[in-house]
């Protein structure tokens, strides 16, 4: 876990000066910081706020992804909107239902905005805001048919019910009230069906998300990698956003992906296995060819195949001699193949490599390295289906 | 008066097309006795009681289990045979896109998709049909076509094993196989005890085991689907589809009013705003739970002869179930021209968003409120709707399920009460269409 606690590390260091930590750990508020570029989108910051209202502690919070605070009383729906609004790269408000480390649930306003970074326009980090709520909403248990008087607050994404219905199913589960939910069983926690936050509770995690973003647009004016809470225009170098690069993240491989169209075809996503057999750092490898790898020793016929292939938008399979930023080379077994996107075009090519004899490529244990070529290169295509497919935020309410 | 539907089916394996017959002395590396014997195939075995969500997740996180490894050992074997040239096309060539509005249904173009030859028919008043040897199953795909086979673990692990025996004796596997005519990529057949030619119907083992795998994938945009017959299965041999598409579906984006929590914690919904009506399972104390109350609900609808769909979304979380009505209302002549026209068939992955079209000017002019209408057309009505529901929810709590006879004695006669048509003459599994 150790390469990737030092990817954690570098995500702000690099982004933010070094007091960043300490500015932050000043604010009261309960916040989290994530980075979808780090396989796994995992928190690389927690406030005391947030560790004292989910009672973790915080090398137990760093590195995990936010789906260890959810249990089974999370509404599964609640989590689909924020899984989209990070792919979407787009801010989302909502009431949810989390859980504490001694397993106590609470209702909080969760509020999460994407930090952009001004040079290209793709969401770097996610902020998100927990603001517990007070309110008392409507309980679990016995439904009380009869009424007008309840009050029926439904959550930011949830519809009114409409009287007739409810009248209906009441007629429906009449009979069947002995088998329903009835709170005598033992050791079931009695949560809130759905609790609203109130006005206060909404402002708190406006002016909350607003103090972050200051510290963080400062301390990034710092190191010259700005950021803001806005999406600028976009550069390209990097053009994958968040959503593929997500998906890609999930890919423990190491791979590149590059850009068949844009002159001498760059590379435009490169897996943190990558950056780890090659030493290179994420922002020296993004927008160059990949000959980078080649040196001294290199076998000239291979760089012929491989290019060949590449015209002939074909895939290949060398064994090539390759050099990482140290100078020391290794041997790699390399695939190349085609990707399409959503057009049904070949738009990109994906390289996937693997370090001849090297023990350290984790996780499928039981697979040849043929295999693994080609998981990857699967992978790679479900990521990319759905790249450019015409996104536009679709939202429901 | 029988009820049956020209059909143009989809062809799932490359051995479908040759029509029945006897065929002996093989030769083709088929699943049969003629060739399984020695038959060799990586087994993924997945580790049993999953407890159902969150809570001490953290710990699981911490370990090295291979949790996206059968999402590596699906790809890595769907890649394989893709480039081995299996499939009758490629289908990350077939154009797609997320159709604007406000849930993103997404459309693909695709013309290789159906067969061009003469339709089959296929009898669709029927839920439950007893399986028939004779007619296409999967035993006689070949061995080629499977990736892997997939069972629960003895020991409580992950286990995998790349090269292991297919022991038809000793044990029933359950296998994963290629759709040849995919939908998306990654597109493949869940096939439960695949020796025991069972045919499409729902049971409690089957289910958890699409479940198990849903869970096992890890990974929101690997859902698993069910046709019953007469809500478009093509084979009589039960199996469950599944593919990769990562987008959400824009039935996972419909709002959806609680109907109720049952004491197993699982939590029932309806879809609110959505073409097709529709009951979410979501939650449980344990997996077994959901897929308990699930299973019941199927079973009771296969009994009643109500066709219906299933999806299995968030990592097998939340589970749609959708009784539906369209194959009936074609064989009653009942839909236009135009929607039959485009030769959409609403099974599970068009219900919940994702339609493939066969002809571009229908892609060109694919919105939303097309493929609403569509859709609308599959919905149950909502007084039918209610009616199946109390059905449901007495086949939950564990009352005996009544005959749907008595239920609806009194019912008007839009009804689609369809167990009062005759049975069938027994032996002659076809049904005709008055068209």
């Amino acid at each position: 876990m150790e390469s990737q606690l030092a990817l954690i590390e570098q995500s702000f260091n690099s982004r933010y000066s070094c007091h960043v930590r300490e500015a932050l750990d000043e604010l009261p508020d309960s916040f989290t910081i994530t980075d979808p570029s780090i396989c796994g989108h995992p928190i690389v910051y927690a406030s005391r706020g947030f560790l004292k209202m989910c009672g973790y502690s915080r090398e137990e919070v760093i590195g995990q992804n936010g789906r260890i605070f959810q249990g089974p009383g999370t509404d599964r729906r609640s989590v689909m909107e924020i899984r989209e609004a990070i792919r979407e790269e787009r801010t989302i408000q909502l009431n949810l239902l989390n859980y504490r480390k001694d397993g106590t649930p609470f209702w909080m306003l969760f509020h999460m905005n994407p930090i952009f970074s001004k040079e290209d326009g793709t969401a770097i980090h996610f902020l998100a805001v927990q603001v517990p709520l007070s309110g008392r909403g409507r309980r679990r248990g016995r439904r009380s048919h009869d009424s007008g008087t309840e009050d029926v607050i439904f959550g930011s994404c949830r519809k009114e019910v409409c009287f007739d219905s409810l009248l209906e199913v009441g007629r429906v589960l009449e009979h069947n009230n002995s088998v329903l939910d009835s709170e005598d069983s033992a050791g079931v926690v009695d949560i809130e069906e759905t609790c609203e936050a109130n006005e206060l509770e909404k402002r708190r995690a406006a002016s909350a998300i607003k103090n972050i973003l200051s510290v963080l647009t400062h301390y990034s004016e710092l190191t010259g990698r700005l950021v803001c809470g806005k999406r600028g225009c976009c550069n390209g170098t990097s053009p994958l956003g968040s959503s593929v690069a997500i998906s890609l993240g999930r890919i423990k491989q190491s791979f590149v992906l590059t850009d068949m169209h844009l002159p001498d075809m760059p590379i435009v996503y490169a897996s943190d296995a990558f950056l780890k057999l090659t030493g290179y750092s994420r922002h020296e490898v993004l927008g160059r060819n990949c000959r980078f790898l080649s040196g001294m020793d290199t076998d000239p016929s291979t760089l012929f195949h491989i290019k060949e292939s590449i015209r002939a938008e074909r895939p290949c399979t060398v064994r090539i001699l390759n050099y990482r930023k140290d100078g020391s080379s290794f041997w790699n077994l390399l695939h190349i193949s085609p990707v399409r996107s959503a057009s049904g075009k070949n738009a990109y090519f994906v390289g996937v490599q693997m370090e001849e004899g090297g023990c350290r490529n984790q996780g499928g244990g039981g697979l040849s390295t043929e295999m693994r070529h080609r998981s990857t290169v699967g992978a790679v295509r479900v990521a990319l289906r759905t790249l450019s497919m015409g996104s536009g935020s679709s939202k429901v309410e | 008066m029988m009820l049956r539907i020209k059909r143009v089916p989809t062809i799932v394996s490359n051995f479908q097309a040759e029509e029945a017959g006897a065929r002996s002395g093989c030769g083709r590396n088929c699943l049969k006795s003629c060739c399984i014997q020695g038959a060799r195939l990586p087994l993924y075995a997945f580790k049993k009681e999953n407890s159902a969500n969150g809570g001490k997740a953290a710990a699981e996180h911490d370990k090295e289990s291979p949790v996206e490894f059968l999402d590596s050992l699906l790809l890595g074997e769907w890649e394989e045979r893709m480039q081995r040239g299996l499939f009758r096309y490629d289908v990350t060539a077939c154009e797609t896109k997320v159709i604007p509005g406000e849930y993103g249904f997404v459309a693909q173009l695709n013309e290789g998709r159906h067969l061009k030859k003469r339709p089959t028919e296929f009898r669709v008043d029927k839920v439950l049909q007893p399986f028939d040897g004779n007619k296409f199953n999967f035993t006689k795909v070949g061995q080629e076509e499977i990736l892997f086979q997939f069972e629960a673990s003895e020991d409580g692990d992950v286990q995998f094993y790349p090269n292991a025996p297919i022991d038809v004796d000793n044990s029933s596997p359950s296998v994963v196989a290629i759709n040849v005519s995919p939908i998306e990529y990654g597109h493949v057949l869940l096939i439960p005890r695949i020796f025991e030619c069972l045919p499409q119907r729902i049971d409690h083992q089957s289910f958890l085991l699409a479940l198990n795998m849903a869970a096992e994938a890890a990974n929101p945009y690997f859902r698993l689907g069910y046709n019953s017959l007469g809500a478009f299965a093509t084979i009589n041999h039960l199996h469950f589809q599944a593919y990769y598409l990562a987008v959400p579906f824009p039935i996972e984006k419909a709002p959806t009013k609680k109907v109720t929590t049952l004491q197993s914690g699982v939590k029932i919904s309806e879809l609110v705003n959505y073409p097709v009506r529709g009951l979410i399972f979501e939650g449980g104390n344990t997996l077994l739970d959901l897929s308990n109350n699930v299973s019941d609900a199927c079973i009771c609808l296969q009994e009643n002869n109500i066709p219906y769909n299933v999806l299995i979304a968030d990592s097998g979380k939340r589970v749609f179930l959708l009784p539906q009505c369209y194959a009936e209302k074609q064989a009653l002549g009942e839909v236009s021209a135009e929607l039959l026209d485009t030769q959409v068939n609403p099974a599970v992955w068009e219900i919940s968003g994702h339609i493939v079209l066969k002809r571009k000017e229908d892609f060109e002019g694919a919105s939303e409120e097309n493929a609403w209408r569509l859709l609308a057309e599959v919905s149950l009505s909502e007084e039918r709707f209610q009616e199946v529901n109390a059905l449901i929810f007495e086949a939950i709590s564990g009352n005996s399920a009544l005959p749907v006879e008595d239920k609806i004695a009194d019912a008007p006669k839009s009804v689609r009460g369809s167990t009062r048509r005759p049975t069938m003459v027994g032996g002659t599994q076809e049904c005709v269409v008055l068209q």
